[in-house]
Formats: structure tokens, sequence, C-alpha cells
């Protein structure tokens, strides 16, 4: 039942141009970092070989790409979740979901699978650049499952965070202003650590980026995991509340 | 009331903040029968209707489908109703028959069961010809059929219709009004409306509610009954004066609305049959016979601004 929503979620988002749109900006930007990235690993590579320990390719073309595309992709989704829920309500369709004898988890874990579908095609498509280089070189594999397990976590909390703020509004616009909002608090929350200078702080712990930075390093920690699996239920926990709220007002 | 009865509504209470949407509302729906559930714009109609297919929660009272509540188990409760809301919950960017495999898949249907299902809805619902159009691009009309082959994929025994004809051209109407009967024939079926005729044209049975509360309940053969002045207009050629007229066999009353047509009033039996007799024997030249009818309209007026209790009595079988 959950795949049945999730592969509707999913089809209705190609039916519209904008998951096409942002799947062809993504793969454009960060087509053209790739190369930029390329060009200046090439200019640096002299002073890498007098280097002990130099960062590989990986390190230096790999992870700031995606790093890159994880700001990008922060402006991006919110586009992709504001109409998951709040459309439905907008265009009265909820009701043929709540009247079918499917409860609201399933509803809302369809609806958050059939983002995550979206989101493991995205990465995947903007994995295959880095791919490309096992034409010419070695990469690190553990390095790059890191990364993409890290982007996928990253994209996957910002789907769960999108999907409760689409369920709080009918208006796409307000569901897409209020995700981007909240997902850039998460993003700089930390700023404020960083000038207390104790990364241990809270809202280090916090901060979305915080996490997704030691993963792109290859640093694989349960607590970054623990961070995000919580962060998604948690929202899912909240998605699925506030749909059975509603039937009470 | 009856222990078999489809959906049972007991005492049921729904408040928005302060605002008391219905109150205390309890009513049967026995399997086989077409209920029609009337009332003025703003009475609780909708609200009844969600809160019977679990789209809302009641503040008090109970919900019962089938023997299941639709709270304490909603699954097995949701399975045995088909709901088409006001606004038929239809997927404009999806196709006719993409849409009904989705719905369903949502109720629970066997792989396959779902093409014979969608071909029997297909072809109950006259969708036939559009199974492979876009929704979005379907006229108001189809788009309220596809609404209701929504409500009746999986071969629901109630199917609940909250005003599926507003916005429909005459001949859609006819057409939603002709698809209706044709459930009613095999399942239970309560229609929400605020158009008297249409409940004349499809229901069984009829119950009127004003401002959250039932005020009336009958079937529809007493309604109708209700509804019949005891009147006819007559015009004549030759009239020969209202004082003649009065005369007539069972005439109680004649009031003059022209100088050739009268309204006569009676009481029990009808003095047509003496009046056609005597205007031929007189030769008054009778043109027109006109059998007055009160409005249901006015009817239905009457009912929702009197402060009338429920009408017990009136239920049928009782």
């Amino acid at each position: 039942m959950i795949l049945t929503i999730a592969r509707r979620e999913f089809t209705t988002m190609f039916l519209s141009p904008l998951a096409w749109v942002i799947l062809g900006i993504m793969q454009t930007i960060l087509g053209y970092m790739f190369l930029a990235q390329l060009d200046n690993y090439f200019t640096l590579q002299p002073q890498l070989l007098n280097l002990k320990n130099a960062p590989g390719v990986t390190d230096i073309v790999i992870a700031s790409l995606f790093q890159l595309a994880a700001v990008i992709l922060l402006m991006m989704m919110p586009l992709i979740t504001m109409r998951t829920i709040a459309e439905e309500k907008r265009n009265k369709t909820l009701s043929l979901l709540i009247s079918s004898p499917i409860s609201m988890t399933e509803i809302v874990l369809g609806k958050f699978l059939g983002l995550f579908l979206f989101v493991v095609v995205l990465v995947s498509l903007l994995m295959l650049m880095p791919l490309s280089l096992y034409m010419g070189t070695e990469l690190d594999a553990g390095k790059l499952f890191s990364i993409y397990l890290a982007m996928l976590l990253l994209l996957g909390s910002f789907a769960a965070i999108g999907l409760y703020l689409s369920s709080l509004t009918d208006n796409q616009t307000i569901a897409a202003t209020s995700t981007f909002g909240a997902l850039l608090m998460l993003w700089i929350i930390d700023w404020i650590g960083e000038s207390i200078a104790d990364s241990d702080s809270v809202v280090s712990y916090l901060s979305i980026l915080q996490h997704h930075k030691s993963m792109l390093r290859g640093v694989f920690d349960s607590s970054d995991i623990a961070y995000y699996l919580i962060l998604i239920s948690a929202f899912l926990v909240l998605t699925i509340r506030q749909l059975d709220r509603e039937r009470m007002l | 009331m009856d222990s078999t009865a489809l959906i049972k509504v007991e005492n049921l209470s729904r408040f928005y903040q302060k605002h008391c949407a219905i109150s205390q509302l309890s009513f049967s729906l026995e399997p086989g029968e077409v209920l029609g559930f009337l009332g003025p714009n703003g009475a609780g109609k909708s609200t009844t209707m969600q809160i019977i297919t679990g789209n809302l929660a009641p503040s008090e009272g109970q919900v019962l489908i089938g023997g299941f509540d639709i709270i304490e188990s909603p699954r097995q409760a949701k399975q045995l109703i088909g709901y088409l809301p006001e606004h038929p919950p239809v997927y404009r960017e999806a196709t006719v028959d993409e849409f009904l495999k989705y719905c369903a898949k949502l109720h629970r249907l066997k792989r396959p069961a779902i093409a014979p299902a969608m071909e029997q809805v297909k072809s109950d619902c006259g969708l036939n010809e559009v199974g492979h159009r876009l929704i979005g691009n379907l006229s108001k009309g189809y788009q309220q059929r596809v609404g209701i082959a929504q409500a009746i994929i999986h071969n629901p025994p109630v199917v609940i219709l909250d005003e599926p004809t507003v916005g429909l051209d005459p001949i859609q109407i006819r057409e939603i009004r002709s698809l209706i009967k044709t459930l009613g024939s095999e399942r239970s079926v309560i229609l929400s409306t605020h158009i008297l005729s249409e409940v004349q044209a499809t229901c069984d049975r009829v119950q009127i509610i004003r401002e959250g509360k039932l005020i009336y309940k009958a079937s529809i053969e007493m309604l109708e009954d209700q509804s019949s002045e005891h009147s006819i207009v007559v015009a004549l050629k030759q009239p020969p004066g209202p004082e003649r007229l009065a005369q007539l066999e069972s005439v109680e009353q004649v009031e003059t609305i022209d100088s050739n047509r009268f309204r006569l009033y009676f009481n029990t039996a009808s003095p047509v049959e003496s009046l056609i007799q005597e205007s031929v024997a007189q030769q008054w030249g009778l043109f027109e016979l006109i059998p007055d009818h009160r409005s249901l309209e006015d009817l239905f007026i009457e009912l929702t601004q009197d402060d009338r209790a429920v009408d017990e009595t009136g239920e049928p079988g009782s």
C-alpha cells in the first residue's frame, strides 16, 4: 500500500516539468563545477606530489562537488516537497486517501518514500560524474559510498522536513518558503557555535552541515547516521500527527 | 433501530470551535435503500458525510458501518464505503485508467481483480471512450462520473454522494441521476443535495436537516403526498361565473384568476370528472385543466423554516 502511494507520488513528480527542470539544472551546474574542480586539481597536482598523505582526487574534486550540490539542493528540495500534501489539500484530493482503507502512517510513509525515490534518482545521476573518472584513474570506493550515503541521508531529511511543512498549509508557495527557511536555519545554526568555539556544543550537533561534512570526508560515524534517522523519523511522526489532528479541527 | 443497518449514526455532534455544525444526529441506512439527505447550504450535510467517511472526527456520538466503528476500526469500516465528496477527488494530471487503477489499489483490490473491476465501473459510469484521456481535460460532467466510478470501484455496499449534480448542465444532471438510480438498485446510497427534485427522482426515503438538526424524516411517497396541493386551475371559453363553479361536486372554494381562468379548491375527491361533464353539457368550452402542485421547493422552505419536530411516525415500516 505504501508502495502504491510512493509510486503515484513519484510518477506525478515527473508528469510536471518541475522535476525534469530541477534534474536538468542540477546536472548542468554541477557538470560545470565538476570540470572547474578537475581543472583546479590539475593545477594543484604538482604541489600535491610533494606532500605526504596528500588528499586524492576523491577528496578534492568529488567531496567539494557534493558539498556544493548540498547547498544547491537546499534551495531546490523545497520546490520538490512543496506540492506533496499542500497540493492535495488545495485540490481537495486528500479525502481520496483518507476515505480509503489505509492509515495515516501509510499515507505519510508512501509520500515520503515517493520523495525519497526522487532523491535516489537525483543523487545517482550526480554520481555518474565522479564515476566517469574511473576511466582515467582509481577512486576511493569507500569514500564514494560514504558520500553517496551522506547525500541520501541529507536529502532524505530535507524531504521529511519539506513533507511536514507541506502538511501544514494548502498553499504551495508557503510550504516551499517555510521549508527553505527551516533548512537554511538548520544549515547555519552552528555559525553561532563556531564563534563560541566549542565544536561539541548543542548547536553544532543540531547543524545539518556538520554531520554532512564529516561524512563527505569519509568518516562513517554512527552518530551522524543516527542524527539523520532521528531527524527523518521525527518529522514523519509530526506529519502523521498533523494530518490526524486536522480531522479534529 | 435495526441491528442489520448498514450505517448507524448515533447522537452525532460536531463542533467547529464553538460553532455547532451538527447536533445529536441519529439515523440509519438499511441495505438496498437510497436515502436523500436534504438541507439548505450550510445545514451540516457535508459535515455529516465527512464524519461518516472518516474525514472528520465527531465531537460526540458514534458511527457504525456494517458494525464497525469508523474511529475504532477504520480500515474495515472504510472498506465498506465508497465516497464522492463535494469536489470530486480526482488527479487532473492522471488519465482515467491510471486514476481508477490507483483507486482500486488503494482499496486493496487484488491484482487480478483490478482489470475486471475497472471494466465494470467504466461501463457503469459511461467512461469507456475516455479511458486514455487526462482527467483535467474532461468536462465537469465526466469528471463527476470519474468521481462516482472511484467511489464504486471496490464494489462497496454503501455509496455516499455529496451533492453529485452541482455545477452540471441539465443533460448531465439527468445522466448522473439515472446513474445514481442504477447504483441504488444494487447498493445502499446516501445522497446529499439541496435540490428537492433530485431526491424525488432518485430516493426511497428522505430526511431534511437544518442547522445541524434533523427536522423531517419520511418516505418519498409521504413527501409527495404532502406536496400535492388540493387545487386545480381550469380555463373556460364561456365561463359560467364563479358561483356556478362553486356548486360543482366537492369544490370548496373558487378563486378567479382572470376572466377565463379559475382555481378550484377541493378537499377529498377531485372535481375533475363532474367539471368535464358539466362543461360538455353546458358548453363552457373547457380548454385547459392543470392540477396544481405545490412545488416541493415551497414545502422545503416551509419545513426548513418551521420549528417542526422530527416526524418519527413518518418512517416507513413503523
